[in-house]
C-alpha cells in the first residue's frame, strides 16, 4: 500500500521533475543530459516574445483575480440577505460558470463580443466628436480580464460562502447591539474571519488566469499569453527553452499555492481553537 | 427600499452584470447563432434553420473519440485513485497527511499545459520508446495514440478524484469496520461491505468532476493525440479559428453542453437509486 502510494507520486512528480532537469541541460538534445547550464533561462529571458506574453498574462491575471475577488467577496456578503427566487437564479448561474467547460466559454464569448462590438463600432464612430481618432471595441487584454473574472469570481463566491457558513453569526449581531456602524461591524468583525478565504480567493485565481490556454486562445484577440506562446511553440518542436519557460510557469504556480494553503490553514486554526 | 436592501443590491451588482454580459448573453448568443446561417465571409447570418443540427454527424468521431475515451479516463482515474485515496484515509500517518494530500492536489493547479508538454517529452522519440530501444525491447509507438491522450488524462485528472474519495473514506465511521471485524467478516469482506459502499459518494463526485472536465477538453488530445485522437473540443477549435463556421460550431457546442447535462442527470439518478437501495439494505 505504501508502495503504491509512492509509485502515484512518482508518477505525479517525475515528469514534472526531468522537464525541470533537461532546463538546466547544456545540450540541445532531450536524450541526454549533457552537463549543467543555465543558458536556456537567459535566452527565454532575453526572448523579447517571451517577455512580452509574460507582461501580458501577468497583467490579466492580477487584473482579473483583484477584480473578480472584489466583486466575489461583495456578493457573497451580499447574499446573505437574498433569499428566494432571486438567490436561487443566481446560486445557478454561479455553478454554471465554474461548470461550463473553459472551451464553450471560449467560443461564446467570441462570438457575442465580435457581434456585439460589431454593433456598437459604427454607433461609436457616429456619435465621436469630428477630429481625433475614433476608438474601436476590439477583442484583447479587457475581455481576457472579464472572461478569466467570470470563472475566478465564481469560485471567490464559492469559497467565501463555504467560509461564512463557518462563522458565528452572534458576533455580527453582537456587534451592531454595542451600536458599531454596518461599515465598521464589517471592518473590525467580518473582516478578521473572512480574509484568509479572500485571499486564497485571490491566490487561486491569480494561478487560475495565469495557466488558462483555452479562454485565452478565444478571446485575447490579438494578444500573446505565456501559455498560447507555449503552445504554439510546442507545435514547432520541443526545444530546451520550452523546458525553462515552462519550470518558471510551475514555480510560479507551486510558490503561490503553497502561500493560498499556508494562508487557509492559519484561518483554519484559530476559527477550531474557538 | 431601506438603506438595508439599497446595500444588499449595491453588493450583489457588479456580480450579477458580470454574470449577465459574460455568461448568460454569450450562452444565448450561441444557442440563437446555432440555428443561423454560415455568412460567406465565415461567422453568422440571421436564419432559422435546423440544418446545422442534422449535420451535426459530420463530427460523429469527434463525439465517439470523446463519449469512449472520457468515460474510460475517468473510470482510470478512479480505478488508480482509489489505493491511494484509502492509504491516506486510513494507513498514512497523521502526521504526513496534510502534507501528503496538500502533494496530491497541488499538481491540479499547475499548468496542464506544462504538464502534457512533459509527457510529449517523456513518450516522444526521444523519450520512453529510445529508452525500451537501448534496453532491446524494441521502440513502439507511443505519442499521438489514444493510449498517449490516456496517459495524459490520468495525469491530469487524478488528483482530482483523490479528494472526494478521501473525504468520504475520512468521515467514514471506524466503528462500523471493528464491528464487522468483530462479526467475523474478515478484512476483504469488510472492505466489500462496508468500506466500499460507504465511499461511494465520494467516487461519484470525482467520477462527475472529472467526466465534466473531460468532455470539454481540448488540450491533451491537441498535444498527445496529434491530430489523430481528437474530442469534441478540437473540432469546436477547428470549426471557430479555421473554417469560421460559427452557426455549426454553435451547434455542436451545444450539443456538447447537452450530452454533458443528459450525462450528468443520468449519472445522479443512477447513484441517488443506488444509495437508496444501500438506505434499506442497511436498514434490514
Amino acid at each position: 500500500m505504501r508502495l503504491y502510494a509512492l509509485a502515484i507520486y512518482l508518477f505525479l512528480y517525475v515528469p514534472i521533475g526531468i522537464i525541470a532537469l533537461f532546463s538546466f541541460n547544456a545540450g540541445r538534445h532531450a536524450s541526454q543530459f549533457t552537463g549543467f547550464s543555465v543558458q536556456w533561462y537567459g535566452k527565454a529571458l532575453s526572448n523579447p516574445f517571451v517577455m512580452d506574453a509574460l507582461r501580458t498574462s501577468l497583467t490579466v491575471a492580477l487584473a482579473s483575480a483583484t477584480l473578480a475577488t472584489a466583486a466575489g467577496t461583495a456578493a457573497a456578503l451580499g447574499l446573505q440577505s437574498v433569499r428566494g427566487r432571486v438567490r436561487a437564479v443566481f446560486d445557478a448561474l454561479v455553478y454554471v460558470a465554474v461548470m461550463v467547460p473553459g472551451i464553450v466559454i471560449g467560443i461564446a464569448t467570441l462570438i457575442a463580443l465580435v457581434t456585439l462590438f460589431g454593433w456598437i463600432n459604427p454607433v461609436l464612430a457616429a456619435l465621436w466628436p469630428e477630429g481625433g481618432p475614433v476608438p474601436q471595441l476590439s477583442l484583447g487584454i479587457g475581455s481576457l480580464i472579464l472572461a478569466h473574472g467570470l470563472f475566478s469570481m465564481a469560485l471567490a463566491i464559492i469559497i467565501l460562502r463555504a467560509r461564512m457558513a463557518g462563522m458565528d453569526r452572534s458576533l455580527v449581531e453582537a456587534s451592531a447591539d454595542l451600536g458599531a456602524t454596518p461599515w465598521g461591524t464589517f471592518r473590525q468583525v467580518t473582516l478578521p474571519q473572512i480574509l484568509p478565504a479572500i485571499l486564497a480567493a485571490f491566490l487561486l485565481s491569480f494561478t487560475f488566469s495565469f495557466d488558462d490556454f483555452i479562454v485565452a486562445f478565444f478571446v485575447a484577440g490579438s494578444n500573446t499569453t505565456l501559455p498560447i506562446y507555449v503552445f504554439s511553440s510546442i507545435r514547432r518542436g520541443v526545444t530546451p527553452e520550452i523546458n525553462a519557460i515552462g519550470t518558471m510557469v510551475l514555480a510560479v504556480s507551486l510558490v503561490i499555492l503553497v502561500l493560498a494553503q499556508a494562508i487557509l490553514q492559519r484561518g483554519r486554526r484559530p476559527a477550531r481553537a474557538a | 427600499m431601506t438603506r438595508r436592501d439599497i446595500r444588499t443590491w449595491l453588493l450583489v451588482a457588479p456580480a450579477a452584470a458580470w454574470l449577465l454580459v459574460m455568461l448568460v448573453l454569450p450562452l444565448v448568443v450561441v444557442v440563437v447563432f446555432s440555428f443561423g446561417e454560415r455568412a460567406e465571409a465565415g461567422g453568422y447570418a440571421p436564419a432559422f434553420t435546423l440544418d446545422n443540427y442534422l449535420n451535426l454527424g459530420a463530427r460523429a468521431t469527434a463525439f465517439a473519440n470523446t463519449l469512449t475515451l472520457a468515460p474510460l479516463g475517468t473510470l482510470a482515474c478512479l480505478v488508480l485513485a482509489y489505493p491511494l485515496a484509502y492509504f491516506l484515509a486510513m494507513r498514512a500517518s497523521p502526521r504526513w497527511r496534510t502534507l501528503l494530500l496538500i502533494l496530491v492536489i497541488v499538481p491540479f493547479w499547475t499548468s496542464i499545459l506544462i504538464r502534457s508538454y512533459a509527457w510529449i517529452f517523456l513518450l516522444g522519440g526521444q523519450g520512453i520508446p529510445s529508452l525500451l530501444n537501448a534496453l532491446g525491447l524494441g521502440s513502439p509507438r507511443l505519442i499521438n495514440t489514444p493510449f498517449a491522450v490516456l496517459v495524459g488524462i490520468v495525469y491530469g485528472y487524478l488528483p482530482l478524484m483523490v479528494f472526494p474519495i478521501y473525504v468520504s473514506l475520512d468521515r467514514l465511521d471506524k466503528r462500523l469496520l471493528e464491528a464487522s471485524a468483530d462479526l467475523g467478516a474478515p478484512p476483504w469482506r469488510s472492505f466489500l461491505q462496508v468500506t466500499l459502499p460507504l465511499s461511494m459518494p465520494g467516487m461519484a463526485t470525482g467520477s462527475m468532476l472529472v467526466f465534466i472536465l473531460l468532455m470539454g477538453e481540448f488540450l491533451i488530445p491537441a498535444m498527445l493525440g496529434g491530430g489523430k485522437v481528437f474530442f469534441v473540443g478540437n473540432a469546436l477549435v477547428d470549426l471557430f479559428l479555421q473554417s469560421r463556421n460559427w452557426p455549426f460550431g454553435s451547434a455542436v457546442a451545444a450539443a456538447l453542453v447537452l450530452v454533458m447535462l443528459v450525462a450528468v442527470t443520468l449519472y445522479m439518478r443512477f447513484t441517488r437509486s443506488w444509495a437508496g437501495t444501500r438506505d434499506d439494505v442497511s436498514l434490514m
